[in-house]
């Protein structure tokens, strides 16, 4: 494999810092006027705080401006916050509605295109050329997964096969049969994949797979290597979320080291939740965007949820933008048990480390006033013993493992093989039988 | 010598250990003796079979964990004290049992017992020195 850097747009990608502010500082203006002229419920916001677009004169003014939640979003479903006549409209998605009410998210053609830019950035950074295959398994449809990479591969002037997700083993049959240089889905989606090739007697090195480009969801270092030794493939990360886009508002490079985030059409900010203060590079908190390049829904600082850092040193494959330290999880996936806050991720990190593949469960539930939390593992020939003594062992182990990790004890309990379910999209994790 | 023990991992759950039941039944493997060791959420299931390798295969291709193991198998005269004498020669040489199981013997009018030691040869020989039989895969069913 070659390894030459690649670039989609350099002129941004490995822009000067002050030639990026000056870029982020016009949009802006450009942005807070027409928030400020076109969209009523930011033209009360501005007035409740005092502010009028004209006091936005540089990218340091975004603290003066409020944030947006996605209650908005929801509070004015579906097109409340749409700042451009309806024939200017060409697209719409939905976000899954997994925490709620569904919310709603507008396009103008110049908003595929930026949206289309990310995507196509994220996936020159991942090494894909215009002679790559493009299998794009994320879902098509109201979910922004797949037609996100499918405009970004044909963007970028590589093909897209727009497979969708489902029908696993057709995957495996495409794959094989399309040559499919690089595979785009969620992670847990990839790893199914991954093992199926596996049952099907697949020899992945054998395929011109070479990368994949997997988000949607919060996934460890050890998903990546288990990703990467299953496939045989490089696996990058890709963020994004309907409300600001779709995938491709940040990505990884062939360093592996953090996510570029294309900041001159989204800007990044890191907070922290309770006070809404912004905080130094390198500490994580709450990331929050603008929609700085945006027409259709230009959010002004919309708090995402996720948790993740910022560093905006050079990266060593030649991007100045800033990067995004691997993200946790968002926080709607946090637990709070018996007060300790606990990311799913970190119960993979905790097989992956322990050398099991991450399938789990996490049960939720509450015991008079005591939350109690169970991780459903499934047995595997590596773990099996005629003996339960050498179960059990293996066992206090993992439970010893997950609550230096959590620091929360958790129940470890040992399921059948291939007894939890495998998803073709975003896995569900946890079940929370404390809201029930 | 030894007798190859065929386990699985059951879930306790309805249905667990009916599915691999089923699935030896279906290809005609015959179950010679079996035990199970329990805890809350899962069962180990050991059993001595007359193919042990093919059900193996049988079982992981249902995506059930297995494992074989060779196990001490003895035979034991039917007698009061039978099985004293045995156990009381393992326990005189510091030898830990970890599970037994007792079976009917195909041969007449005796029993057969397994015992899963950790060393294996040692308990094999203070066994034979005692009186005991061993026995091998071969002499528990015809081929």
């Amino acid at each position: 494999m070659d390894r030459e850097e690649r670039y989609f747009q350099p002129d941004i990608e490995c822009a000067e810092p002050e030639v990026l502010r000056e870029i982020q500082s016009k949009r802006l203006r450009e942005m807070a006027a027409r928030c400020y002229d076109h969209v009523p419920f930011y033209r009360r916001k501005f007035d409740e705080l005092g502010i009028k677009p004209e006091d936005i004169r540089s990218i340091d003014d975004i603290v003066k401006l409020p944030f947006t939640y996605k209650t908005d979003l929801r509070d004015h479903f579906p097109y409340g916050l749409v700042a451009v006549p309806k024939e200017e409209v060409v697209r719409v998605h939905a976000s899954s509605g997994t925490t709620g009410k569904q919310t709603v998210v507008a396009y103008t053609q110049h908003d595929i295109d930026v949206w289309a830019d990310g995507a196509a950035r994220a996936l020159a950074a991942a090494g894909c050329t215009k002679s790559d295959y493009v299998h794009v398994s994320y879902g098509y449809g109201l979910f922004t997964g797949g037609l996100g990479l499918h405009y970004g591969a044909e963007k970028l002037g590589a093909a897209a096969i727009p497979v969708s997700s489902g029908n696993t083993k057709r995957q495996v049959q495409i794959l094989q049969d399309f040559g499919s240089n690089i595979l785009c889905c969620t992670p847990s989606y990839a790893a199914y994949i991954g093992e199926t090739c596996r049952e099907m007697g697949v020899d992945t090195t054998k395929i011109p797979l070479r990368a994949g480009l997997f988000g949607a969801e919060a996934w460890s270092e050890g998903m990546r290597e288990n990703i990467e030794r299953l496939l045989n493939i490089d696996a990058y990360d890709i963020y994004g979320l309907s409300e600001i886009a779709g995938p491709g508002v940040a990505y990884e490079c062939r360093e592996k080291q953090g996510l570029h985030v294309c900041e001159d059409y989204f800007y990044p900010e890191i907070i922290d939740p309770d006070t809404g203060e912004v905080l130094p590079d390198g500490e994580y908190g709450e990331l929050v965007f603008t929609c700085i390049g945006k027409e259709a829904l230009p959010l002004i600082r919309y708090r995402t949820r996720d948790i993740s850092a910022l560093v905006r040193e050079k990266c060593a494959c030649g991007r100045t933008v800033a990067r995004l330290k691997k993200l946790k999880g968002r926080t709607d996936d946090m637990l709070i048990i018996r007060g300790v806050n606990v990311f799913p991720s970190q119960v993979e990190y905790v097989l992956t480390e322990m050398g099991l593949e991450p399938n789990y469960l996490i049960v939720v539930d509450r015991e008079g006033a005591l939350d109690t939390m169970e991780v459903q593992v499934e047995m595997t020939p590596k773990m099996f013993s005629d003996s339960v003594k050498d179960i059990e062992s293996y066992e206090r182990r993992l439970a010893a493992a997950m609550q230096s990790t959590l620091n929360i004890a958790a129940n470890v309990k040992l399921v059948a093989p291939k007894s939890l379910s495998r998803s073709e999209g975003k896995a569900q994790r946890v079940i929370d039988r404390r809201k029930i | 010598m030894s007798v190859q023990q065929l386990s699985v991992f059951v879930e306790n759950k309805q249905g667990g250990l009916a599915e691999v039941t089923r699935a030896l039944a279906q290809e005609k493997i015959n179950i010679l003796a079996l035990s199970i060791a329990d805890t809350t959420d899962y069962g180990v299931l050991r059993m001595i079979v007359d193919r042990p390798e093919e059900a193996a295969e049988i079982l992981k291709a249902q995506n059930a964990a297995v494992a074989l193991t060779d196990v001490l198998a003895v035979k034991m005269p039917n007698h009061p004290g039978g099985l004293d004498g045995a156990v009381q020669a393992l326990s005189k040489e510091n030898i830990g049992i970890e599970y037994m199981y007792a079976f009917v013997c195909p041969l007449p009018g005796e029993a057969c017992m397994v015992f899963r030691v950790e060393d294996r040869e040692k308990a094999g020989k203070v066994l034979e020195d005692a009186g005991y039989l061993q026995l091998v895969t071969s002499d528990l069913y015809e081929r």
